[in-house]
């Protein structure tokens, strides 16, 4: 990846929403085996991805999240064996209203995990962070706490991503 | 907190008299157990607590006018909910938004962020618009209802196709801004008037820096916003503005144009912001006499008694918008109109979501057309 010349103070933070059966073990597994990935992280476990509405993604970027992961199973591993087709069906709807609100396509991104793929999961997050420090922090000047936060760089524990009950 | 009572008088609310004309007209209040204009209005006045009108309720009024048409006593319910939705939001309290909140969330990142918006991709060759044209056509949220409405087979962009196609067809190139934000009714009538204004500043910028005399809409929310809060809150307009149908009843009027259809039998259903806010009934009724072979049919609540889609600013659409929804539908039906045209990309996305109904597709063949489309396939 080309380097670009950026403010070395900022580390994007990024939302990843992981299901409960696949990429949240993987996540862990990842932890377990001592697999580095970067900390900008901030996991948020939901039952299957299939969940992951299209508003909550949203509300991530309006929150100030500089990317979203929508992670889980693999189509043919969904625990509620059609959650993940659904999610891809909601995924196409949410790249292209992301596309239309003028963000960049790289800021979002959708992969299917197993349990199984630690590595895998310790790759993509390293490489959409990287990916994400080089387009810089997200436009939205949502006054929200973490933008607050930014500031405080050792603060990276604090997840305030309040997300809408739909 | 409670709002000014300075600002609750000049609603009239004061001068109730306790007719409860307004709750026996209410769409709501018909399928509420809980909701009323007048229980509202009283629990305003006494002013018990501030809980009393936090509760749900004041998020169920879908801001119609139905009530404000048939009150002897004048009172603005409308305003006065907004004053009550402005106070109350204030402490974060606000109402379910449907479609978890994502139409909420689109607008307030337009308000928040400096973003170029990919919104003009659907426009093809054969559209002709220009950059320094006097017509402006604000095409409102169309491209984001399109993508994000395509399980219920709604194509909002259509709307704007059928739009620059009309105007095409009078030797109208419209401008249009590439990067055009939401006009911030959702906001306005949610009580966020912070973010509302936000959306209005950019919006009146970029409308004062295209140099359009004349705006040219589809939507009738953005009608009522960009003609009436607008001047509100920011004084002298440097523009006109107008909807698609009063456009055209004034060209069809004064040109003679044949237009071709086919047999159809139509209804209207007239929006809340066109209608009875707006008083525009008689424009797209004179536009439809000038189709050949469609035979217009009034559906039993029409012009002033008609009878909302069923939810507004894309919040609280529950059971009661269904039964709205339905009961309309079925009007619609019994009048024997074949398609039910509607003048708002909201009603049509709103109807059609009911028509997904099983129980109502054995009943209901109607189909829902908009205004504009209705006009673009019919034009030579």
């Amino acid at each position: 990846m080309a380097k670009k010349k950026v403010k070395p103070s900022f580390e994007p933070r990024i939302v990843v929403f992981a299901c409960n059966w696949c990429s949240y073990p993987a996540a862990d597994a990842a932890g377990i085996n001592r697999l580095q990935y970067p900390p900008n992280v901030r996991i948020i476990r939901t039952m299957c991805m299939g969940r992951v509405h299209p508003a909550h993604v949203l509300k991530a970027f309006e929150m100030g999240a500089d990317g979203v992961l929508v992670s889980g199973c693999h189509f043919e591993d969904c625990h509620y064996s059609f959650g993940a087709r659904n999610a891809a069906e909601q995924y196409k709807k949410l790249e292209m209203l992301v596309h239309i609100l003028g963000f960049d396509r790289k800021r979002l991104r959708q992969e299917f995990i197993s349990a199984a793929e630690f590595p895998k999961f310790a790759r993509v997050v390293r490489d959409m962070v990287e990916e994400v420090r080089n387009l810089g922090p997200n436009p939205v000047s949502y006054n929200s706490p973490i933008k607050q936060k930014r500031s405080d760089k050792h603060d990276l524990a604090v997840v305030d991503l309040a997300l809408t009950p739909s | 907190m409670m709002p000014d009572l300075k600002q609750i008088k000049e609603t009239n609310a004061l001068l109730c008299i306790e007719c409860a004309r307004c709750s026996g007209i209410c769409p709501v209040a018909r399928y509420s157990q809980t909701f009323s204009p007048r229980l509202l209005l009283t629990k305003t006045l006494r002013n018990t607590k501030p809980d009393s009108i936090q509760s749900a309720d004041l998020w169920a009024c879908l801001n119609c006018q139905c009530c404000e048409e048939i009150c002897p006593s004048n009172i603005k319910y409308t305003d006065l909910i907004q004053i009550l939705r402005q106070a109350v939001g204030i402490q974060n309290m606000e109402g379910t938004c449907s479609h978890g909140g994502i139409l909420q969330s689109i607008s307030q990142i337009m308000a928040s962020a400096n973003l170029k918006q990919n919104r003009l991709d659907w426009l093809g060759k054969e559209y002709n618009t220009s950059k320094n044209s006097d017509y402006l056509f604000f095409m409102g949220c169309l491209p984001y209802f399109d993508a994000l409405f395509t399980d219920i087979n709604v194509q909002s962009l259509n709307i704007a196709r059928s739009n620059l196609r009309i105007l095409n067809y009078f030797n109208i190139q419209p401008q249009l801004l590439s990067n055009e934000k939401c006009c911030g009714h959702d906001f306005f009538w949610k009580g966020d008037i912070e973010t509302f204004k936000k959306l209005a500043e950019a919006n009146l910028e970029m409308i004062e820096q295209s140099g359009a005399k004349k705006i040219i809409t589809s939507c009738p929310e953005c009608y009522r916003t960009l003609k009436v809060e607008y001047s509100r809150f920011f004084g002298k307009l440097p523009y006109e503005i107008e909807h698609i149908s009063e456009f055209l009843s004034a060209k069809l009027a004064v040109e003679k144009i044949e237009l071709k259809s086919r047999d159809m039998k139509i209804t209207f259903q007239d929006p809340c912001r066109l209608g009875r806010h707006l008083g525009i009934y008689e424009a797209p009724r004179a536009c439809f006499t000038h189709l050949p072979n469609v035979e217009f049919r009034e559906m039993a609540h029409h012009h002033k008694r008609a009878i909302c889609c069923g939810v507004s600013g894309w919040m609280n659409c529950s059971q009661i918008s269904k039964q709205i929804q339905m009961q309309r539908l079925k009007e619609a039906q019994d009048s024997g109109a074949d398609t039910l045209v509607t003048a708002c990309a909201k009603c049509q996305i709103h109807f059609q979501c009911a028509l997904r109904d099983t129980q109502l597709a054995e009943q209901i063949t109607l189909k829902v057309k908009d205004f504009s489309e209705l006009f673009a396939e019919n034009l030579h």
